[in-house]
């Protein structure tokens, strides 16, 4: 047994008090668990197949309407019900429509904490790792398993390391490091693997850019993006609990699979292109390619700090002629902050459609699946073919500024020349 | 216990939203009408080319994306006995585990369209009929395999009566 551990083997041994490593497959109590509408019906049907009577510990259960919020059909709405029902029967904490995108939801009420083990029934639910939390997305099965038990199990992972080294440009964002690195690690560079991001560019960014490596872990194929608990992130989750937590700092030592370095100084913004989120290009390869909607937000990229740099793009200016552009803001709150800082004002001004907070346009189940033959130019995480709804259409993810640029030029525009 | 069927190959990377797009799993529950859209963005109609006891076989990576375990569910509903894949991504992987649907993670690239297969989990290997080659499997770690011999994680619980590992 090594004496010099990794984040996920300190958390793992801490809540198991013995020292486990990567590779051992334990149980261990769950601090903490989500479901989304998406998952949760069949949680729910699998809760009521074990024939459990009672949450194990509901405080420590919420449920997200976030994928199809507001309900867009009957079908839907029966299973909205079916949460509502079970939520309010068993105690559970409960979003409704309009409270915004469960990984946004979950760090900033205070329900995933440093040095936790969160489970979320939705793949991004490795966003937590950028404050620390060993969190991870599960199955409906799991969910039901957890919520029956307060447990579930794990198989301790093996780490990688990310070191970012330099200082990002200006124009330059943490959405442009992440898509540079799945590029560098594939879409299965780090998969079974807890990946564990350090470096001057990471201490230098915003706990809100941090949320966006970390959420993009998931597409090389890590189970958790975990970085450092600093200075700023501490205050970062004190702002939003007063529950005592723990963080975990890596030992040097540690055994780590790979470690791999990237200076980023001279990137250049980034573009995934369809229909596979490591087929990236820096954006002097594709600019020009014309596009015909625009979506900002998702879990990815729809907090207050995305929707300001695209608003500073867009201010006074007129998005290009035949393109929408869908502004679905990450939470409630942002939406809010963004109405307090006037800006929604300008995102509305510049042509965007603003909906509800949520998920919808990202994962194609409505308010926004564009036509045959269109180019979609996206803040969010993944751009499968079919993944908007329409398996003839063509999705291109970039930073919010690449977003925001390509909107007013009606093409994939470097942001750059508007900063 | 031997699975017998034909091979239905894919690539890599096939991920969760070609297995059952989202657009249909968020409004119903019912396998019955989700199963018919398997795979359908890859390959129309391939729900109807299934014979009970087949095997989708891929390259890898497969199952990346979304942790919708409607994706492992509508494999198991639509008759595939086991995928059979170089790769797999980590949610779906162990949501197959969860639900009882066996995964077999080997080297796939000699593994044609139509080829007529057999699984041994206990023994760890593919036999390929078609080309007569046997292949070795990566064997699954001894919880999962118990796991996937109980049919499931739900069955597993009810079975011990607590999430234990049982050895």
């Amino acid at each position: 047994m090594s004496t010099y551990k990794t984040i996920s083997e300190k958390i793992f041994s801490d809540h198991l008090g013995r020292d486990v490593e990567a590779g051992e497959i334990v149980i261990v109590d769950v601090d903490f668990m989500m479901g989304q509408d998406g998952t949760t019906p069949l949680a729910i049907k699998t809760f009521e197949n074990v024939g459990a009577k009672k949450v194990a510990n509901p405080e420590k259960v919420a449920f997200v309407i976030d994928h199809n919020a507001p309900s867009p059909s009957e079908k839907v709405s029966a299973l909205h019900k079916l949460m509502r029902d079970f939520s309010s029967n068993y105690g559970t904490k409960f979003y409704d429509i309009g409270e915004g995108i469960c990984h946004q939801l979950i760090p900033e009420k205070g329900h995933a904490l440093p040095g936790q083990i969160v489970i979320g029934a939705d793949s991004h639910t490795c966003t937590y790792g950028a404050i620390n939390c060993f969190s991870t997305g599960v199955g409906s099965t799991d969910l039901a398993i957890a919520m029956a038990s307060g447990k579930l199990w794990f198989k301790v992972p093996q780490s990688v390391k990310i070191v970012l080294e330099g200082s990002l440009p200006t124009g330059v964002y943490s959405k442009d490091v992440a898509l540079y690195i799945i590029k560098n690690l594939t879409a299965n560079g780090a998969t079974y693997k807890a990946v564990e991001f350090e470096g001057p560019v990471i201490d230098n960014l915003s706990v809100e850019a941090r949320f966006t490596i970390s959420n993009m872990s998931v597409e090389m194929g890590a189970k958790v993006g975990l970085i450092k608990l600093d200075e700023k992130a501490e205050n970062w989750v004190k702002e939003r609990t007063d529950k005592p937590f723990k963080s975990y700092e890596p030992d040097e030592g540690a055994n780590y699979e790979e470690i791999y370095k990237f200076d980023v100084s001279d990137l250049e913004p980034q573009i995934a292109k369809p229909h596979a989120v490591d087929n990236v290009s820096p954006i002097s390869e594709v600019e020009g390619i014309p596009i015909h909607q625009g979506l900002l937000g998702t879990c990815t990229n729809g907090r207050i700090e995305d929707l300001r740099i695209a608003a500073n793009i867009l201010k006074g200016k007129r998005i290009h002629k035949g393109v929408r552009l869908i502004v679905a803001p990450a939470s409630k709150d942002t939406l809010l902050k963004a109405m307090n800082e006037g800006i929604i004002q300008t995102l509305i001004q510049a042509g965007a459609t603003v909906v509800a907070p949520g998920c919808g346009p990202c994962v194609g189940t409505h308010n926004g699946v564009p036509s045959d033959g269109e180019n979609v130019i996206s803040s969010a995480n993944r751009n499968f073919k079919g993944r908007m709804g329409n398996n003839k259409a063509f999705i291109y993810l970039g930073s919010p500024a690449t977003v925001a640029a390509s909107c007013i030029e009606g093409k994939i525009a470097d942001p750059r020349k508007y900063l | 216990m031997e699975l017998k069927g034909y091979s239905h190959k894919f690539g890599d990377d096939v991920n969760t939203d070609y297995i059952i797009s989202g657009k249909y799993k968020f409004s119903t529950i019912d396998m019955d009408e989700l199963s018919v859209h398997l795979m359908e963005d890859l390959r129309p109609n391939f729900y109807n080319d299934i014979k009970k006891g087949d095997f989708i076989v891929a390259g890898e990576n497969f199952g990346c994306g979304s942790s919708r375990e409607q994706a492992p569910l509508v494999i198991k509903h639509a008759g595939i006995s086991a995928v059979i894949a170089t790769s797999f991504a980590r949610i779906f992987y162990r949501n197959s585990i969860n639900i009882g649907l066996p995964l077999v993670e080997v080297t796939t690239n000699n593994i044609d369209e139509g080829d007529l297969l057999t699984v041994d989990l206990e023994k760890g290997v593919v036999k390929n009929f078609t080309k007569d080659e046997v292949l070795k499997i990566k064997s699954l770690p001894k919880v999962m395999l118990k796991i996937l011999q109980s049919g499931g994680l739900v069955n597993y619980y009810k079975k011990y009566g607590t999430l234990e590992l049982i050895n």
